[in-house]
């Protein structure tokens, strides 16, 4: 029996005007800053425009042009944490001694003040957070917008981005921590 | 499997990260909250956590395109006038 099948095709013409909206919001929620979301989703197109006589047209054109955006955001990922181990290790705490596992003096956490729930819904906040989350470090930046703002699942965000899973929660942990800091001198304690 | 009651502040706050999103156990809640008996910085940072978590809802709503971090009119034009290019070659 023959498989009515209805094949997809290519416009790349229309690319740009049809896209590059969806696929900037796809790539900004993923890597820290704008202009190399802007980079990435430019470089997809390009990578697109090469490898067209690869497309088989079973998925859109979309679907087509994200699966070659993730690879892109990948390797992006990939340059930022070769820099630096892998292996991630929790920085707040006592590592040794009879206060293992206990705060760092310095790095005790600060009373914010009382009123701060009134405010939760303000737009001048919502600019300070955003900020804070611009000045993470990248690849911070990156693993906690996918787990906190997309919402993956940790094994997808592991998967994805070849980490363990306690790799991620470190991570996760430092970026919350350095969040919470900078919103204490940037808004709390203004 | 050892199993203590009493945890660290390293321990406690993992856990508080987890429950974040919720995926911490019912035990492992149970031990965060004995925990906060004896240590109030964890318990401070339990809150603070929480309210970073509540604010975070509120901004990924609204975190899309906005007006300023967009590609703008005139980069949209360049970028297909560079495809156009390529297309031609």
């Amino acid at each position: 029996m023959p498989e009515p099948e209805v094949l997809h095709t290519l416009s790349p013409n229309k690319w740009v005007s049809a896209y590059s909206d969806y696929l900037y919001n796809y790539t900004i929620s993923r890597v820290s800053n704008s202009e190399i979301a802007k980079d990435l989703v430019q470089e997809t197109f390009f990578a697109g425009l090469k490898s067209m006589k690869n497309f088989q047209g079973k998925a859109s054109e979309r679907t087509w042009l994200v699966s070659i955006l993730k690879r892109k955001i990948i390797d992006h990922y990939r340059k930022i944490n070769s820099t630096k181990g892998k292996a991630e290790v929790r920085m707040n705490f006592y590592n040794d001694g009879e206060n293992e596992g206990d705060w760092l003096e310095e790095r005790v956490p600060n009373t914010w003040s009382e009123d701060a729930d009134k405010h939760i819904e303000n737009e001048e906040l919502k600019v300070t957070l955003e900020d804070c989350i611009e000045n993470l470090p990248e690849k911070y930046g990156m693993v906690f917008k996918m787990k906190t703002i997309q919402g993956f699942e940790t094994e997808e965000i592991c998967k994805e981005l070849d980490i363990t899973a306690s790799n991620l929660w470190v991570i996760i942990h430092r970026a919350r921590t350095q969040l919470r800091r900078c919103m204490e001198d940037n808004w709390f304690n203004k | 499997m050892k199993s203590k009651v009493f945890i660290s502040c390293d321990e406690a706050t993992a856990i508080c990260d987890k429950n974040q999103y919720g995926e911490s156990s019912v035990l492992e809640k149970i031990k965060l909250n004995m925990h906060f008996i004896k240590c109030k910085f964890c318990k401070m940072y339990t809150k603070h956590n929480t309210y970073l978590t509540r604010m975070l809802g509120i901004y990924s709503k609204n975190a899309h395109c906005g007006k300023e971090n967009c590609f703008t009119d005139k980069e949209k034009s360049e970028l297909q006038n560079e495809v156009e290019k390529k297309i031609a070659l």
